[in-house]
């Protein structure tokens, strides 16, 4: 099919000391947590001091990594190298690593900007405030905002030498890059300015035509929303920005260190088309702003060991095989769709065993092959879909994680995840049958 | 009118969450269609603004108006009706709200210009929400001057399982913020629409733990705010497996019998079948495995009490035929 682009060295990347911050992004649903777990535990058992800032873990997930709550603060995570390590503190020590892990509260990053640049009285003031809590807990964008402003908070506090961040669940995955300037815009908004302080900007000629939009403006807000909450909304605002010279200045900074030589940006996917279009934009984005991308890491790609046995060619033995009863002539699906109504419209399925021999044996290869020629089908797809992303990009680097059995929700679980990452999770080195 | 029972008999307004990665805005499609069955007019609605309609359809990017993008399943016995969309952005309805109370025509646009859409919608999330709710509540109650009501049904794609209970408990949240007034007025009138029993609330998952975690969430959050019905739950992009019981747990803990496979694909003229029944063993085995997994996520959510559907994995991407067959099999199951 199409040229192998270069395989991504996942290894390579934590291995390297200069590489201090990695970004793991991707439309919602394709693993990024895990994957940025995965990345941070194997980087702690190479010898780094690792710190893995998640936004939205899994609760088993969370809970093997010793999270319990949302409480903002790096943890230690124990069991590092697996049951030979000392369980008294997270240290590797075959290599001198450490892994920490926090969970991102979004609310209460928010409050401790507020609370470090206000007095006390103004901070609780505007803590108090009915908008500020609207958008300290539900403004599409605080949740991005925030990541960002703990990574930059991170960064400073100079205590570990590589930071893993994975980003909000937001739909997509551009979200991430834009939402903190458009929070920063907002707050800093000529809007704001405009309607907190009409005096101040009265002098200015081009201001003028705006000022004299500006009745009719206060006029409608007023109609939709009442006069108390405008008198709400200044108070919040003004409040605000005495406080500090700037949301977007912080936004600024954030950017900054995301363009800084040490990040690098890692793309997750499903091998889907969806997420592999999303991934697309999202290369390009990076390329636009001048951020590093390392590569694509493709999730949940689908094994098959017996390539050798066609899709075509398992489902007519398999027909063959059911020859009874067949559901021929009708225009019937493929693949896991087959399955699907076959599951629906057999009974026997899922029930007890036929006592004969042959015929257990009969209906046990029916099963395996049909399975067999949904994963080739599947697998085709995911080739298919993969080599669209690879045709736009062919050199960005590429490395697949198979697909699992189960939810990850260990650290033995991570640690197989990241395996994958020793072989590039090409399917031609060993990774045979699980 | 239609004779035939579904598990949402007399429900006009279907709302339809889920974790992102769930399959959301696909579900919602092939609802509308399984809807727009027996002839009748459905309206499929979006208010996230991401064009994920129109990509679902293969149309050109959707406006703010309704448009006849496709027709609805066809049965036996009738033709399908038309599915119309809608992408609401709370920009629009704002300009829309203002022209059909206030009278206030071009007020829009100057009002655009200075961002103050931007501002009014971004800094209280509950009106943003009130006014996509209230166009979905318009849409359901408008009546058509010969047959009733414009449409028989409203999909909603709606925001994530996340976000779904604050967003449609609209009056509450904006209650903190415009305690009288004329929003407050029009989100009472929402409210009315939300909280009836023409309203129910559909949950998109897939069998894994958070999503199903966050479907019990929502449901549990949507019962606690009194009123909002929560629906069914679609388990979307099922991997089934033919299995007995027995062999299912022994291909689980990979102690299949290999040679009774060896012995079926024998029969089936397989050649070298003992080294191929290892190999698909294998398959069968990391299958099992996940089946078990997921049979214990479908656990979880039986105990949530609400009617369960099935939807296949389809490959390689959804297309209009597999919206269809989603459909169709919704329709199969009753949930339309």
């Amino acid at each position: 099919m199409t040229a192998r682009p270069p395989a991504l060295d996942v290894d390579a990347l934590i291995a390297d000391r200069r590489t201090r911050i990695i970004v793991c992004c991707g439309s919602g649903g394709v693993g990024k947590t895990t994957t940025a777990a995965a990345i941070g535990l194997r980087a702690a058992q190479s010898g780094r001091h690792v710190v893995v800032l998640t936004v939205d873990p899994a609760r088993r997930l969370a809970q093997s990594m010793g999270l319990t709550s949302l409480d903002n603060t790096p943890r230690l995570v124990q069991g590092l190298s697996g049951a030979a390590s000392d369980p008294q503190d997270g240290n590797d020590s075959a290599s001198g690593g450490s892994l920490h892990a926090m969970m991102l509260d979004m609310k209460r990053t928010f409050d401790e900007i507020v609370e470090a640049h206000a007095d006390p009285d103004r901070a609780a003031q505007i803590l108090a405030n009915p908008f500020y809590q609207s958008l300290s807990s539900s403004f599409a964008g605080t949740q991005e905002y925030m990541a960002m402003e703990k990574l930059g908070q991170l960064r400073r506090a100079e205590e570990w030498d590589l930071i893993v961040v994975d980003t909000p669940p937001s739909r997509s995955a551009l979200d991430f890059l834009d939402a903190p300037q458009r929070l920063a815009r907002f707050l800093d908004g000529r809007l704001l300015r405009l309607l907190t302080a009409p005096a101040k900007v009265g002098g200015r000629a081009y201001l003028r035509v705006l000022n004299a939009g500006l009745g009719m403006v206060t006029g409608v807000l007023t109609k939709v929303l009442g006069t108390s909450m405008l008198r709400d909304v200044q108070t919040f605002v003004s409040a605000l920005d005495t406080m500090f010279g700037g949301f977007r200045e912080r936004a600024d900074y954030t950017y900054r260190l995301l363009r800084a030589p040490g990040t690098a940006f890692l793309v997750v996917a499903a091998p889907e088309p969806d997420a592999l279009r999303e991934a697309s934009y999202f290369v390009e984005r990076l390329d636009t702003e001048g951020m590093p991308l390392a590569g694509l890491i493709l999730n949940r790609v689908t094994q098959v060991p017996a390539r050798h046995l066609s899709a075509a060619r398992s489902l007519a033995a398999a027909e063959m095989l059911e020859a009874p009863a067949g559901t021929d002539g009708r225009d019937t699906p493929s693949g896991f769709e087959a399955l699907a109504a076959r599951e629906m419209s057999d009974s026997s399925v899922r029930t007890d065993e036929p006592d004969q021999p042959e015929e257990a044996a009969r209906l046990l290869a029916v099963s395996a092959l049909r399975l067999h020629a949904a994963h080739m089908e599947q697998a085709a797809a995911e080739r298919r879909a993969r080599g669209q992303f690879t045709a736009a990009h062919p050199l960005v680097p590429v490395a697949e994680i198979p697909a699992q059995a189960e939810d990850v929700h260990d650290l033995d679980g991570l640690r197989r995840i990241g395996d994958a990452f020793a072989t590039g999770g090409r399917q031609d080195a060993s990774t045979g049958a699980a | 009118m239609a004779t035939r029972d579904t598990d949402w008999d007399g429900v006009r307004l279907h709302v339809v969450t889920g974790k992102g990665g769930t399959g959301k805005t696909t579900v919602a499609g092939a609802l509308a269609l399984a809807l727009a069955a027996d002839g009748h007019n459905v309206l499929l609605m979006e208010v996230e603004g991401r064009q994920g309609i129109a990509q679902l359809f293969d149309v050109p990017p959707l406006p703010y108006a309704e448009r006849r993008i496709a027709v609805g399943l066809g049965t036996d016995s009738r033709p399908g009706g038309d599915v119309y969309a809608l992408v609401a952005d709370p920009e629009s309805a704002l300009i829309e709200y203002l022209e059909m109370f206030y009278g206030m025509r071009h007020a829009g646009a100057t009002l655009a210009r200075l961002g103050i859409m931007d501002f009014a919608t971004t800094i209280a999330p509950g009106l943003r929400d009130v006014l996509l709710t209230g166009k979905a509540a318009e849409a359901v109650r408008r009546k058509d001057s010969g047959r009733g009501r414009k449409y028989d049904a409203v999909v909603m794609d709606a925001p994530p399982t996340g976000r779904i209970g604050r967003f449609l408990n609209v009056t509450s949240e904006l209650s903190d913020l415009a305690r009288v007034g004329p929003i407050r007025g029009h989100a009472d009138t929402v409210q009315k629409v939300i909280r009836s029993p023409e309203t129910v609330v559909h949950f998109v998952t897939v069998l894994e733990e958070m999503p199903v975690q966050e479907t019990l969430d929502g449901i549990a959050e949507l019962r606690s705010l009194g009123g909002i019905r929560p629906g069914g739950i679609i388990v979307n992009m099922t991997r089934p497996l033919a299995l007995s019981n027995g062999q299912l747990q022994a291909a689980a803990q990979g102690s299949l019998d290999q040679s009774l496979l060896a012995l079926g694909l024998k029969s089936a003229g397989l050649d070298d079948s003992p080294a191929l029944a290892a190999e698909l063993a294998g398959e069968l085995s990391q299958q099992a495995r996940s089946i078990l997994a997921n049979d214990e996520q479908q656990e979880r959510l039986d105990e949530a009490g609400q009617p369960c559907y099935r939807l296949p994995w389809i490959s390689g991407g959804i297309d209009l035929a597999g919206l269809y067959r989603l459909a169709a099999g919704l329709r199969a199951q009753r949930a339309a």
